[in-house]
C-alpha cells in the first residue's frame, strides 16, 4: 500500500489538481484580503467560466488555452461590474449583507445556467485530452501538467502585479488601511471592483485549464468552492503565497485520502482539515491577523 | 401578565386564520402548498432564533434538519420504534448536534464569516457521511414504510398533516415570543449588538450562543422530522443538502430578521412567489430559483429589514402623514 510506485504518482497527481485548487483559492483569498468578505458566488462564477470555455470551443472552435486570453479580460470586466454595480451598492457596506448578496448571486447564476443548459454534463473532446507525459515513475495527463505550469506562472504574475504596479499598490493600501487610502486620494470603490475583477479573472484562467480534463454542468464549480475555502482558511485569508502552498497541500491530501478511503469518502479528509483549521487556527498558517 | 397575553394576541389571530383554511378548502394543491410553506416557516424560525436574535448567521442549518429527518426515519425503519417517540427523539438529536457544533465553534471564538463557513462545512461532512454510510441507506436513501394510521403518524388526508405542522409553527412562534421577553432573549440580543460589551457586563456570551444554537437546532430539526413523516423518503441530498440551509435563511431574511413573524411571513411570500414563477415558467428547471436569488438580492438592497421592516416603516409613515409636523416633534 505504501510502496513508492503508488505513492509518488498519487502525490504528483495531487500536486497537479492542487495547482488548480490554488488558482481558484487565489481569487477567493484576494477578494477576502481586500474587501474582507467571503464571496459565496465564487463557485457559480467558476461554473459560468467553465461554460464559457466549453462553448468558446464548441461554437468558435477556440482551443481552451487560446480562449483563456479572451475570457480572462472578459471575466475581469464581469467581476468589476458585479462588485461596482451590484454587490457594492446592494450591501450598504455591511458584512452580513455582502454574504447574502453573493449567496443570492450564486443561486441566480447557477440556476440561470441550469435553465439555459439543463442539468446535462458536458465533456470536451480534445485531441490531446488523454496524452500523458512521464515524470520519474509517474505518468501525468498532459492537460494537468500544463495547468500546473500555468498556475505557477499566473501566481507569479499576480504577485508581481500586487507588488509593483500602481493598481497593486493601491489594492494593498486599501487592504491595510481603507480610510487612510481614501484620504490619500485612492478611489476605494474602484479598487474594490478591481480586486473583485482580478479574483474573477483567476476563475476564467482556472476554467480554461480545467475544461480539457474535466466535465462541466451547472453545479460543476461547487465542487471547488469548499475546497477553495479550505485552502483560504488554511493559508490565511488574504495571503497569495498561503493560497498557493495551501492549494498544493490540499491536492495531495485529497489524492492520498482518496487512495486509502476511496473516491467518495476521500473528500472527507479535506473537510476535516477545514474544520480543524477553522477551530484551531482560524488565522491560517500564513495569516497576518487573527 | 397582561402585557404577555397581549403580545400573544397577534399569534393567536394568525393561527386561527390559518387553522380555518381546511374549513374553506380541502384541495390537495392548496394544502400541499401550505404544508410546505409552513415547513419552511418552521425551519426558518429555527434559523431566526440564532441568526436574527443572536446575530450568528449559520449557512448549515441542513445539519439539524437532516439529523431530525434521518433519526425519525431510521428509528422507525431499522429499530421498529413507533413514529411518535421517533419524532421526539429526532428533535432531541437535532438539538444535540446543535450543542456539539455550537460548543466547538463558539468555544473557538468563531464569529461572522468564520462561523458561517464552519456550519457549512459541518453540514457538508454530514452529507458526505450520509451518502456512504450503510445505516442511512447510502446513495439509495431511506424509505419509511407506508402505514396509514394515526398511531404511525401517517394520514390518508392532508388535513391532519396540515394541523400538525401548524401546531409546530405555533409552538415555535410562542417559543420565540417567550424568548424575546425573557432575560435569555435580552442576553442574546446583546450578543448580536455588541458581544464584547455584553461580555464586559457579565453575560456568559459563549453559553448564551450555545443555548440559542440548541434551541434553534431543535426547531429546525422538528422540520426535518416532519419532512420524513410527510414525504416518507429522504436521502443525503434532501436531508443535508445546501437547499434547506438556503431556505432556512431566506424565509426570515425576506420576512424580517429578528422578528417573531418574519419567518412565517417570508415563507408564505417566497413560496407564493415560487409557485407563481412555476406557473409562468412551466416546468423549466432553475427558473424559480433564479427568481429566488434575485429576490434575496433585492430584499437586501432595498429592504434590509425585510417585509416586517417595510410594514413598520409604512405604518409610521401613515401615522405621520395627517399631522406630519406634530409627529416629527414627538419623535424629537
Amino acid at each position: 500500500m505504501l510502496s513508492p510506485a503508488i505513492l509518488i504518482p498519487a502525490i504528483l497527481n495531487g500536486l497537479m489538481s492542487g495547482a488548480v485548487y490554488a488558482l481558484v483559492a487565489l481569487g477567493l483569498t484576494l477578494i477576502y484580503g481586500v474587501l474582507h468578505i467571503i464571496n459565496f458566488a465564487h463557485g457559480a462564477l467558476l461554473t459560468a467560466a467553465m461554460f464559457a470555455a466549453f462553448f468558446a470551443n464548441r461554437w468558435l472552435g477556440l482551443d481552451p488555452y487560446v480562449a483563456a486570453f479572451l475570457l480572462t479580460p472578459l471575466f475581469f470586466a464581469l467581476g468589476y461590474a458585479l462588485q461596482r454595480f451590484v454587490i457594492g451598492p446592494a450591501a450598504h457596506g455591511e458584512d452580513r449583507n455582502i454574504l447574502l448578496v453573493t449567496l443570492g448571486l450564486a443561486v441566480v447564476i447557477e440556476n440561470a445556467l441550469l435553465y439555459v443548459f439543463r442539468a446535462d454534463t458536458r465533456i470536451l473532446d480534445l485531441p490531446y485530452g488523454f496524452d500523458t507525459i512521464q515524470v520519474g515513475p509517474a505518468f501525468i495527463a498532459l492537460p494537468r501538467a500544463i495547468a500546473f505550469v500555468a498556475v505557477i506562472a499566473v501566481a507569479l504574475a499576480l504577485w508581481l502585479i500586487m507588488r509593483f504596479s500602481d493598481t497593486g499598490k493601491a489594492i494593498r493600501a486599501v487592504a491595510r488601511e481603507k480610510l487612510g487610502a481614501e484620504l490619500a486620494g485612492i478611489d476605494v470603490a474602484h479598487v474594490y471592483a478591481m480586486t473583485f475583477g482580478l479574483g474573477t479573472a483567476c476563475l476564467a484562467v482556472a476554467a480554461c485549464l480545467l475544461i480539457p480534463s474535466y466535465y462541466v454542468n451547472p453545479s460543476a464549480g461547487n465542487a471547488f468552492v469548499l475546497i477553495a475555502f479550505t485552502i483560504v482558511v488554511l493559508g490565511g485569508m488574504g495571503s497569495v503565497a498561503g493560497a498557493l502552498i495551501g492549494g498544493l497541500f490540499v491536492g495531495v491530501v485529497e489524492s492520498l485520502s482518496g487512495l486509502w478511503l476511496g473516491e467518495s469518502l476521500g473528500q472527507i479528509g479535506i473537510f476535516l482539515i477545514f474544520i480543524l483549521a477553522l477551530l484551531l487556527r482560524p488565522s491560517g498558517l500564513f495569516g497576518e491577523r487573527a | 401578565m397582561k402585557a404577555q397575553a397581549k403580545s400573544l394576541l397577534p399569534i393567536l389571530v394568525a393561527l386561527a386564520l390559518l387553522a380555518a383554511v381546511p374549513l374553506v378548502t380541502t384541495s390537495n394543491v392548496v394544502l400541499n402548498f401550505l404544508v410546505f410553506a409552513l415547513l419552511i416557516a418552521l425551519v426558518g424560525q429555527g434559523w431566526n432564533l440564532l441568526g436574527g436574535y443572536g446575530g450568528q448567521h449559520s449557512f448549515g442549518h441542513a445539519a439539524f434538519f437532516g439529523t431530525g429527518a434521518y433519526v425519525t426515519a431510521i428509528l422507525q425503519v431499522r429499530y421498529g420504534v413507533n413514529a411518535w417517540p421517533a419524532f421526539a427523539l429526532g428533535i432531541f438529536a437535532g438539538a444535540a448536534v446543535g450543542a456539539v457544533i455550537g460548543a466547538l465553534a463558539f468555544r473557538s471564538g468563531l464569529r461572522g464569516s468564520y462561523f458561517a463557513l464552519v456550519t457549512l462545512a459541518f453540514a457538508e461532512v454530514l452529507r458526505i457521511v450520509a451518502s456512504v454510510a450503510p445505516i442511512t441507506g447510502a446513495g439509495v436513501g431511506t424509505l419509511v414504510k407506508l402505514d396509514l394510521r394515526w398511531q404511525a403518524l401517517q394520514f390518508q388526508s392532508r388535513v391532519p398533516f396540515y394541523l400538525i405542522i401548524l401546531a409546530l409553527v405555533a409552538v415555535s412562534l410562542v417559543l420565540v415570543r417567550v424568548v424575546e421577553r425573557t432575560r435569555f432573549g435580552a442576553w442574546l440580543v446583546a450578543v448580536r449588538e455588541n458581544e464584547d460589551a455584553a461580555r464586559a457586563l457579565g453575560v456568559d456570551t459563549t453559553l448564551v450562543k450555545i443555548g440559542a444554537m440548541m434551541l434553534s437546532a431543535a426547531i429546525t430539526a422538528a422540520g426535518g422530522c416532519f419532512y420524513a413523516q410527510y414525504y416518507l423518503f429522504i436521502d443525503a441530498g434532501i436531508a443535508y443538502g445546501p437547499w434547506i440551509s438556503i431556505e432556512a435563511l431566506l424565509a426570515p431574511i425576506v420576512g424580517g430578521v429578528g422578528t417573531v413573524f418574519g419567518p412565517l411571513l417570508g415563507a408564505l411570500v417566497v413560496k407564493s412567489l415560487g409557485e407563481a414563477t412555476k406557473l409562468l415558467a412551466g416546468d423549466a428547471p432553475g427558473l424559480d430559483l433564479v427568481i429566488y436569488g434575485s429576490v434575496l438580492v433585492l430584499v437586501v438592497a432595498f429592504a434590509p429589514r425585510g417585509i416586517a421592516g417595510l410594514l413598520a416603516d409604512l405604518r409610521r409613515w401613515g401615522r405621520r402623514a395627517p399631522a406630519g409636523a406634530l409627529a416629527e416633534a414627538d419623535h424629537a
